[in-house]
């Protein structure tokens, strides 16, 4: 069980005039939502999370060690990210895409061993790409390769995930396939922290909510407390309806 | 990156190579029968053939495997560090750093080893000079490092040029020889071959970090790897092999840009094994280039670098044209 702590962080986006502080304790077992108009640090949040990016200022904190200390293979076995945008420089293929989430846990003189196929292999089928395993990646649709890159995080098999956008691309069952995915994995006692562009994806699935603001303001807490619809109002510029379905709140623009 | 059984296509290549030797040593202005040749390499056969064979034709031979290898090789992790196809030490202005070098010292009358040093340092400065540009104030990227790299070996291509044009026609044939690769004044094969061996070796072990580098240095860094050093010390050893080919035999081109490629076509894109195959393949090639070179006119010699482009070109298309 690993926790991933930010004491007084602040991202570092450029342009920008320095925010409010994040004080952020991402505990096992809890899925985050991150909502906000686009260009207000989303991605680079989670890149400063994973370690990938100088915070403005602040520190991080993993299980109370401050992430700089620790060495970059041991944070990749405890914390791994689905960018939001990948390079396919020279081509792969599923597997051997999702195999590399393997990387953190061989040494350098270690070859991938079949126990290691297999787990690669158990992540593409749990995000039914299974059948595309021999398929190179490049020749993939948009939603199969945004699945192939999350079958590379399950390979990689960190205890905290970071996800950005994960249901870009996804056609609506395997949205909800991975966000029930998501929330078995917090079920399992990880953690889970994602950037969502769907109110009602956010609302149905995250137990936390973290709202960034373009002013540098930023809220966050339990989802119900802050999925209230004058604060999203006002996070969009957009006004909304809301009503509850199943005990859910729903919002559409209004 | 799973591989059903890495050592196959390792074995194959190295058989090529050990065959491509022996057409080598056999081939030439005394035609020496395979028989006789492996005699030779078994410790007997007359005094003439040993002679021909051992201190004559073998070290050319090793130099141009040698040669071959460390080129391939170069290019394959030129390529890996810059994510792009194009990347290859000729492209990013290496060999032009070297042949600048190498022609001024012609130029002021020197031969043999000073020759070979000062291409030495030409490439090297060249590294330093590409590396240090694309650097800049900001961070550089891959994209930004191959631009720098081909503009300065325009410039490179430019101060040849000015060389060329000033020098008397008695020195030119001597020059051009050097600009198309030629192995004839190559002195000791031992050098390029211990560090080609010594930088597959060390490279084994970041075979499976250069793979996941080749996904994109985020991608890389959020898998542990150190992306930085290992940015940095795959373009130095790629620099100290470029510049140790060219010290040898001058400037043979395609074989950075077109063996590793030849390869990822057939075999994947594990460096693991790409690496020791481009070394294998790339030292083949330029075996059975060397050896067209000398026996194609002889008495007289063609420079090698038209040759390994003659075979390249058509093999590389072929494979290309066919591939998935």
């Amino acid at each position: 069980m690993t926790r991933l702590t930010t004491e007084a962080l602040i991202i570092d986006i450029p342009g920008c005039a320095s925010g409010v502080p994040l004080s952020l304790a991402i505990e096992p077992g809890q899925v985050w939502g991150v909502l906000g108009p686009n260009g207000v640090g989303k991605t680079t949040l989670l890149h400063t999370l994973a370690g990938l990016r100088e915070p403005r200022s602040g520190q991080l904190l993993l299980d109370g060690t401050p992430l700089g200390d620790i060495r970059r293979k041991t944070v990749s076995q405890r914390m791994g990210l689905v960018f939001q945008d990948r390079q396919d420089g020279f081509p792969a293929t599923a597997l051997e895409t999702a195999l590399i989430g393997r990387h953190p846990w061989l040494s350098p003189w270690q070859m991938e061993s079949g126990e290691n196929l297999a787990i690669a292999e158990r992540a593409l089928e749990t995000l039914d790409v299974i059948h595309l395993k021999d398929r190179l990646v490049n020749t993939l649709s948009g939603g199969e390769r945004q699945r192939v890159a999350i079958a590379t995080l399950m390979t990689q098999s960190p205890e905290i995930w970071l996800l950005d956008e994960p249901t870009n691309h996804l056609d609506l069952q395997h949205q909800t396939a991975v966000m029930k995915l998501l929330r078995q994995q917090a079920a399992c006692d990880r953690a889970v922290f994602m950037c969502l562009h769907d109110l009602n994806l956010a609302a149905r699935w995250c137990d936390q909510i973290l709202l960034l603001y373009p002013d540098g303001q930023a809220c966050w807490g339990p989802a119900r407390d802050i999925l209230v619809t004058s604060a999203l109002e006002s996070l969009f510029g957009q006004r909304l309806l809301s009503a509850e379905l199943d005990g859910f709140p729903v919002f559409v623009p209004g | 990156m799973p591989i059903s059984s890495p050592y196959k296509p390792l074995l194959i290549l190295l058989l090529a190579g050990f065959l491509a030797a022996l057409i080598s040593v056999s081939i030439g202005s005394t035609a020496i029968g395979f028989e006789d040749t492996l005699r030779v390499i078994t410790g007997s056969g007359t005094e003439l053939q040993q002679t021909l064979i051992l201190e004559l034709r073998l070290p050319r031979t090793l130099s141009a495997f040698a040669t071959g290898g460390l080129l391939a090789v170069a290019g394959a992790l030129m390529q890996v560090l810059l994510r792009n196809p194009l990347a290859d030490p000729y492209v990013l202005g290496l060999s032009g750093g070297a042949a600048v070098g190498a022609l001024l010292a012609m130029l002021a009358g020197a031969a043999g080893f000073l020759v070979s040093g000062s291409a030495f340092v030409g490439a090297m400065l060249a590294t330093l000079l590409v590396f240090g540009l694309a650097h800049g104030s900001g961070s550089w990227t891959p994209s930004r490092l191959l631009l720098t790299g081909v503009v300065v070996a325009a410039g490179w291509g430019a101060i040849i040029t000015l060389i060329l044009s000033m020098t008397p026609a008695s020195r030119l044939p001597g020059m051009l020889y050097w600009l198309m690769g030629d192995l004839s004044h190559a002195a000791t094969p031992w050098p390029g071959l211990i560090i080609l061996v010594l930088v597959c070796l060390m490279v084994f072990p970041l075979g499976r970090a250069l793979n996941v580098l080749a996904r994109g240095s985020l991608q890389a860094a959020a898998l542990g790897v150190s992306v930085r050093p290992l940015e940095w010390s795959i373009y130095l050893m790629a620099s100290l092999l470029t510049a140790t080919a060219v010290t040898m035999a001058g400037s043979v081109g395609f074989v950075g840009l077109v063996v590793p490629h030849m390869l990822r076509l057939v075999l994947g894109n594990d460096q693991r094994l790409i690496l020791p195959a481009c070394a294998l393949a790339g030292g083949t090639l330029l075996v059975l280039a060397d050896t067209l070179a000398r026996v194609v006119i002889a008495p007289e010699q063609l420079p090698v670098g038209v040759i390994t482009a003659l075979i390249g070109v058509p093999t590389f298309l072929y494979l290309l044209y066919r591939s998935r």
